[in-house]
């Protein structure tokens, strides 16, 4: 489908409105949505970080070549659909993986969070204690000196308990 | 328990309340996981996909919370049946839409649901209303936990824990919230939360979820970035800086209609109910319209005479399939709109006080 607006480039965002009561779909390329203040920036799409990676690469020929002696899985197969087969794929596509994954992830390289079998338990304590200091900059800012001195006070319990 | 039992009842974290509810709807958690051992979905056979639903399956049996879940058979359910789990956000519509071996399990109450085969071996979903990330966190790492006593997850010393699609590995976590934004919407400043969601590196869809547009008023929000930062600072991200300032706007964005044009705001939100009362033929598009605006007008106190949980659950049930499970029968286009339409009105006409 092709942009309503511009008649040039493919219709990505499809919207559905009414207009008086009637219905109203409206299919624009991401461009012509963004002028109009609608932009709906979607998770990265694999594809495009695929596309785009390949493209930067002078070894193609080598990555073609790459598959997976597990599941069968082929680079470029891979770079097709977006999924891998295995996580041994991990692995076997090596460094190539390693930049599609940096560039999908926002340049993040390595795993931080928790291993297996650990739990992650929010402490209630702490988001209790980031709303009354939300609270607390609101009513500083509105000048409501009576609030934040209320809220100073409740946070200052919230430490002692 | 089945769903046919569900088609009378409003999910937990489909009511109305919990905190921020007057612009938060409800708090998701997901993980992402799969079996070690096995081949992701893509490369497996159907014999190794039987296997990866009986192993999780057996896992979650085994468990102390499985014991409270009921099974659903995604592959051999009625398409009804599948479209109705997505309308309730229990599986997502690639799971209604995919092939091969498939299920979710679901908790009583309809706080958790675990997806067994959709994009990867199972995917831990944890629903709250409002905004109460921490308590969906909570069940979440518990069951993430119970499981991995059970069976070994797929992890990688660099990458962590291992999906079929780079853009989950790590965490495997997506943290989302839906929010109801109808005054932003209404001042045309749904940019600004837009533009706002953008720099924080979050992804905003529909009420379905991936690959569906923004309906209505309702958006859904969540993060991109699924390694390199921890759990709880994905977590926190999330409830002590973005959901705060997307609510903020919106509370703004209402006041403003409330001092600077009541009369346009009072317009917008009678006619929708009026409309609601008095239609005869009603899509489930303008339906979801209508209540955006109507439950705005309850919660600015503009409307008194109707209470929010009436809101809450029409816009469950005037969803195709909930319409048509309700009944009992397959409906097609114009009927569907013509009971639409009288199931809002008799919903209406029960919420009304002096008839309680």
């Amino acid at each position: 489908m092709v942009c309503q607006q511009c008649k040039k480039h493919p219709a990505t965002v499809h919207l559905t409105d009414l207009v008086k009561g009637e219905k109203r779909e409206r299919h624009l390329c991401e461009h012509c949505a963004a002028t109009e203040g609608i932009s709906f920036k979607q998770h990265v799409s694999i594809n495009e970080v695929l596309n785009s990676f390949l493209m930067t690469q002078a070894g193609v020929q080598e990555l073609i070549k790459m598959r997976c002696p597990d599941c069968g899985m082929s680079f470029v197969e891979f770079r097709n659909q977006g999924l891998l087969g295995c996580p041994k794929d991990y692995d076997v596509f090596g460094e190539a993986l390693a930049a599609v994954v940096q560039r999908a992830q926002e340049g993040a390289t390595h795993h931080t969070g928790k291993r297996p079998g650990q739990t992650v338990k929010l402490d209630p304590r702490q988001q209790r204690r980031l709303e009354l200091q939300r609270e607390l900059r609101a009513a500083v800012e509105r000048e409501d000196y009576e609030r934040a001195a209320d809220l100073r006070d409740r946070l200052a319990e919230l430490d002692k308990a | 328990m089945n769903l046919d039992q569900l088609v009378h009842e409003c999910g937990e974290w489909l009511k109305a309340g919990g905190p921020m509810s007057d612009v938060v709807i409800s708090s998701r958690v997901r993980l992402a996981r799969n079996l070690a051992g096995h081949r992701f979905l893509s490369k497996a056979s159907p014999e190794e996909r039987a296997e990866i639903e009986r192993t999780l399956f057996d896992a979650i049996r085994s468990l102390e919370f499985g014991k409270n879940t009921f099974y659903v058979d995604v592959e051999q359910s009625d398409p009804i049946d599948r479209q109705f789990l997505v309308e309730r956000h229990l599986i997502s519509r690639q799971h209604a839409e995919g092939e091969g071996c498939r299920g979710v399990a679901i908790s009583t109450g309809e706080t958790m649901a675990l997806m067994i085969n959709e994009e990867d071996h199972l995917r831990i979903q944890v629903l709250r209303r409002g905004l109460n990330l921490d308590d969906a966190w909570n069940q979440t790492t518990e069951v993430d936990a119970a499981l991995e006593g059970v069976v070994e997850f797929a992890w990688h010393r660099q990458y962590g824990y291992l999906t079929a699609c780079p853009t989950n590995v790590g965490t495997g976590l997506r943290v989302s919230v839906m929010l109801h934004l109808p005054a932003l919407k209404l001042t045309n400043e749904i940019e600004k939360v837009l533009r706002a969601a953008k720099d924080m590196r979050l992804a905003i869809r529909g009420l379905y979820g991936e690959g569906t547009e923004a309906l209505g008023d309702f958006f859904q929000v969540s993060n991109q970035v699924t390694l390199g930062a921890g759990e709880e600072e994905i977590l926190n991200g999330f409830k002590s800086e973005v959901i705060p300032a997307m609510v903020h706007y919106e509370r703004e964005a209402r006041r403003q209609l409330r001092t600077q044009s009541p009369a346009a705001l009072d317009d917008k939100v009678w006619r929708a109910l009026g409309v609601l009362e008095n239609a005869r033929v009603i899509s489930s598009e303008e339906a979801l319209f209508l209540l955006s605006h109507l439950r705005m007008g309850i919660l600015m106190e503009r409307v008194k005479t109707i209470d929010l949980e009436a809101v809450s659950e029409l816009l469950l049930g005037t969803q195709s399939a909930h319409l048509q499970k309700r009944l009992g029968r397959r409906l097609e286009g114009q009927e569907r709109s013509v009971l639409r339409a009288e199931y809002i009105r008799k919903r209406l006409d029960q919420a009304r006080p002096s008839n309680n």
